[in-house]
């Protein structure tokens, strides 16, 4: 028999199962591949094969090209998808399990099992409701591979209806400008939107023609994102009033002349950190995250209770500290190539 | 508190200059006083309150969160103020928050011992905002992108006086600045500060760079590598005041009964010393003056081996006579025909460097190593002595930097506006030949000199390519190089390659370059001087 858990290798580059021959999130192409989410950073163009929920694969497709033909006629790139609660095997006697995690649209845990031995992978997570996905699903399981990005005490996510209302607030009280919100092109975006709508926000909301399939694709997965007009087929006046949502690149680039005297926002877990804020130029920080904040990590650990967490991109110290405070084995995982800048 | 935290978090996040103006200007016009001339004074020069220090709310915290988390919380933050604004936890009783002034008092009545009770109170009374503005009014210093000069600009609009006035009086008042209210918002007569020995802002100079100016208009004076001071007498009282107009008297005794009448002076705070500053004469350099500065008492021994004199730029005020308005010329002939009446044991005259025309003075810039002088200043003849930052009248044109290049050795986060970037490094230079296996000795550290971009790339490579963490600190693997500028190098005892930059400042960086191939501490060394 083997030594425990020999079947699972973190590797700089993801995490490698050596009987399946693939990888969890790999930041490099490889011959096959289990993705989390469709973030750039956890899912890279260029695999033989990924094995991820519809709606990844549907990202992916979106962002990759990953179903066009070669000089052959012929889609080289193998998409295999998997529902969620659904579980497939791989060679090796490798079974995985995707269970929602709550992140942005199609993310996915994955449930590594082998041997009689349970490993989670969380790829990126949160415990808040979001109406543009179903919410993460505690599993038991006997190693638990969790994010930190927001692993520091200090993260605390105030509740997004606070939020919302600070953003409409200042809207209205500057009816001839306009408010331009910095939001990640793949999830925060869509959280957002449906956020407003939620709140009771009626009126048109103005996209940066980069958001525009993004959003397509989120209404084609049935999230209702209300009546959404592109920033170029309207006028400095048409805006006046409105919101307008962007890429947080776009934030200070020139794109944003063509806009209504803007005020600027951010919706970002960083926003917590005045200093953050200020480095983005950001008069309204909206503290609005797609990732855990402290307590959501420190109690998604206990009510997962595993044998052992490992802990990977982020501020893994912290939450390394935590563990040992809690007596809970606990060890960091040296992942490269995961960037945090815009969550 | 309540309106000052909202102005606090409004300022914090605002970029335009006008709306910090129009900000600062509304609150103090809607606040009674005592509590706008506080928030006046919390905004421009800082409250001090002896009891309240980072490190006094560093124990505080420590009582509530685990020493670890807290500390890379703060370090994450780059601000302990902040950090204990959002780690504080949060209280049963719903906010009371007390106004500024009940603020203030309640501050200045606590001691090392009561506030360890006392301010946890106080900070259970407002909300997070709340914590963050008592935390920097309580420390001093908000950095929140407001400096001295803006705050009263805000006060001098939102009363419609002039700013001059403003900073003509600020020096000799103290906050809550009553007299300074009653002037500029009830139309009172204007505080009287003949009698007292205060600061005058001082005239200062922009960069010459590349502007090339007519020597008929401008007079070339030595920029002297020393400190500048304003030396001020009124009735009986002698005063030395540093450039940010911090009262330094107590560290230049020796200065202090040398001025025989009443007037205000601008010059060059230099000491002698064995090490004499070439033939411009008789200053020790920079070097020598830094074992004198930062000290509240000095030593006869010290006195003694390292006394202060001034080299004299200007004069603002003599015997009552307020020459500012005068041009430059007229000043300086002033300036002359006082030298007769001031002891030259404790004054000389900075002198005037002719040139036939630009190119010549390049030339005399350029010949100058000695160790006392910083570079060149041009100022225009014509030129009235105004406060602050003129275009066209002073400039300065330093000497160019030295060069060195160092390997980048650990990185340390920075604060304000560098906070959670990894931004303060610390490079070293080969002691032998690295591919004969000789190490790395850390020469200097340095956190200027790049853009917000290269900042972030550099934060980017520290994170990937850390080998070893001590606390807040990261040792990378040792793979980039700096071109690192330094304005000059002296033996140090203090560091363990026997060697001190001075301002260093990362000049480039060479993603370029292998490592290998950066300077040895030979190469730096040979640039000692003194």
């Amino acid at each position: 028999m083997s030594a425990p858990f020999s079947w699972i290798k973190p590797e700089p580059h993801g995490i490698y199962i050596p009987p399946a021959d693939c990888w969890v999130d790999p930041s490099r192409a490889v011959g096959k591949a289990l993705v989390t989410h469709g973030h750039a950073d956890h899912a890279r163009g260029g695999h033989g094969e990924t094995v991820a929920t519809p709606e990844t694969l549907a990202i992916m497709e979106l962002r990759y090209r990953t179903g066009a033909e070669d000089d052959a006629g012929e889609i080289p790139h193998k998409a295999v998808p998997v529902e969620y609660g659904e579980t497939i095997r791989l060679k090796g006697d490798v079974d995985a399990t995707y269970i929602p995690a709550g992140h942005v649209l199609g993310s996915a845990q994955i449930l590594l099992a082998h041997a009689g031995e349970r490993v989670i992978v969380t790829g990126d997570y949160k415990r808040r409701e979001d109406p543009t996905c179903p919410p993460f699903e505690v599993t038991p399981c006997d190693i638990f591979i969790t994010e930190a990005t927001f692993g520091l005490p200090l993260f605390t996510h105030p509740p997004i209806e606070d939020e919302m209302a600070k953003l409409l607030d200042r809207l209205a009280a500057h009816p001839d400008r306009c408010v331009l919100v910095g939001a990640y092109a793949l999830g925060k975006a869509q959280r957002v939107i449906a956020e407003l709508r939620r709140a009771g926000h009626r009126e048109p909301i103005y996209l940066h023609g980069a958001m525009e399939k993004m959003c397509r694709l989120y209404e084609e997965h049935g999230v209702d994102l209300g009546e959404l007009r592109l920033v170029s087929d309207y006028t400095k006046d048409d805006m006046r009033g409105a919101i307008v949502v962007s890429p947080p690149s776009a934030l200070n680039d020139r794109w944003s002349r063509r806009l209504p005297d803007p005020i600027t926002a951010m919706a970002s877990g960083w926003m917590r950190v005045r200093q953050r804020a200020r480095q983005r130029n950001v008069e309204l920080p909206l503290v609005i995250s797609d990732h855990a904040d402290w307590g959501e990590l420190t109690r998604t650990i206990k009510e997962v209770d595993a044998q052992e967490n490992w802990i990977t991109h982020g501020r893994e110290d912290a939450l390394l500290r935590w563990c040992q405070l809690h007596q809970r084995r606990a060890r960091a995982l040296a992942l490269v190539g995961y960037d945090d800048e815009d969550d | 508190m309540e309106e000052f935290s909202v102005l606090i978090d409004a300022l914090v996040y605002t970029r335009s200059r006008n709306e910090k103006l129009r900000l600062i200007a509304e609150y103090l016009r809607a606040t009674p006083d005592p509590d706008r001339g506080w928030a006046l004074a919390a905004l421009s020069d800082g409250l001090d309150f002896p009891a309240v220090k980072s490190s006094t709310i560093r124990n505080l915290m420590k009582d509530r969160i685990d020493p670890v988390l807290w500390s890379l919380s703060r370090d994450f933050v780059g601000d302990t103020a902040e950090t204990a604004s959002l780690l504080w936890p949060a209280p049963d009783q719903p906010p009371s928050p007390p106004s500024v002034s009940e603020t203030v008092e309640l501050l200045e009545a606590m001691n090392r011992k009561s506030v360890v009770t006392e301010l946890p109170k106080l900070l259970d009374r407002v909300d997070p905002s709340g914590r963050y503005a008592l935390l920097k009014l309580a420390t001093g210093g908000m950095r929140i992108g407001v400096s001295s000069r803006l705050a009263k600009t805000a006060f001098a609009q939102a009363f419609n006086v002039s700013v001059d006035e403003v900073e003509e009086y600020w020096h000799g008042l103290a906050p809550p600045y009553p007299e300074l209210f009653a002037w500029a918002a009830e139309g009172e007569d204007p505080p009287d500060i003949d009698n007292l020995p205060t600061f005058r802002p001082f005239m200062l100079a922009h960069p010459l760079e590349e502007t090339v100016v007519n020597l008929g208009d401008y007079a070339a004076e030595w920029k002297w590598d020393g400190i500048r001071v304003q030396l001020v007498r009124a009735g009986d009282e002698t005063r030395v005041y540093s450039r940010s107009g911090d009262n330094i008297s107590a560290t230049f005794p020796e200065l202090l009964d040398v001025l025989p009448f009443p007037a205000v002076l601008d010059g060059e705070l230099l000491v002698r010393g064995t090490v004499q500053g070439g033939e411009e004469g008789g200053a020790a350099s920079f070097n020598a003056l830094q074992q004198r500065l930062g000290r509240k008492t000095v030593s006869k021994k010290m006195l003694k081996e390292a006394p202060a004199f001034v080299r004299l730029y200007d004069a603002l005020l003599v015997e009552g006579e307020d020459l500012r308005p005068l041009p430059w010329t007229q000043r300086r002939a002033r300036l002359e025909a006082l030298m007769e009446r001031l002891p030259d044991s404790h004054f000389d005259l900075s002198r005037i460097v002719e040139a036939k025309d630009f190119e010549h003075l390049a030339a005399i810039r350029e010949g100058s190593r000695d160790d006392a002088i910083e570079g060149l200043m041009l100022k225009r003849k014509d030129s009235p002595y105004i406060t602050g930052r003129r275009v066209g009248y002073w400039y300065k044109w330093k000497r160019d930097p030295l060069l060195v290049d160092c390997v980048l050795m650990y990185a340390q986060r920075g604060s304000g506006k560098r906070s959670s970037f990894y931004s303060d490094f610390t490079f070293g230079c080969w002691d032998g030949d690295p591919d004969a296996g000789a190490d790395l000795l850390p020469v200097g550290k340095a956190y200027s000199g790049f853009t917000d971009e290269e900042l972030k790339k550099l934060d980017r490579h520290v994170r990937r390519n850390t080998v070893n963490r001590f606390g807040p600190v990261r040792e990378t693997d040792k793979s980039l190089v700096f071109e690192v500028a330094f304005d000059s190098v002296h033996e140090s005892k203090r560091h363990k390659s026997g060697l001190a930059m001075r301002f260093p400042r990362i000049h480039r960086i060479r993603w370029d370059k292998p490592p290998h191939e950066a300077d040895r501490v030979e190469a730096l060394r040979a640039l000692v001087r003194d």
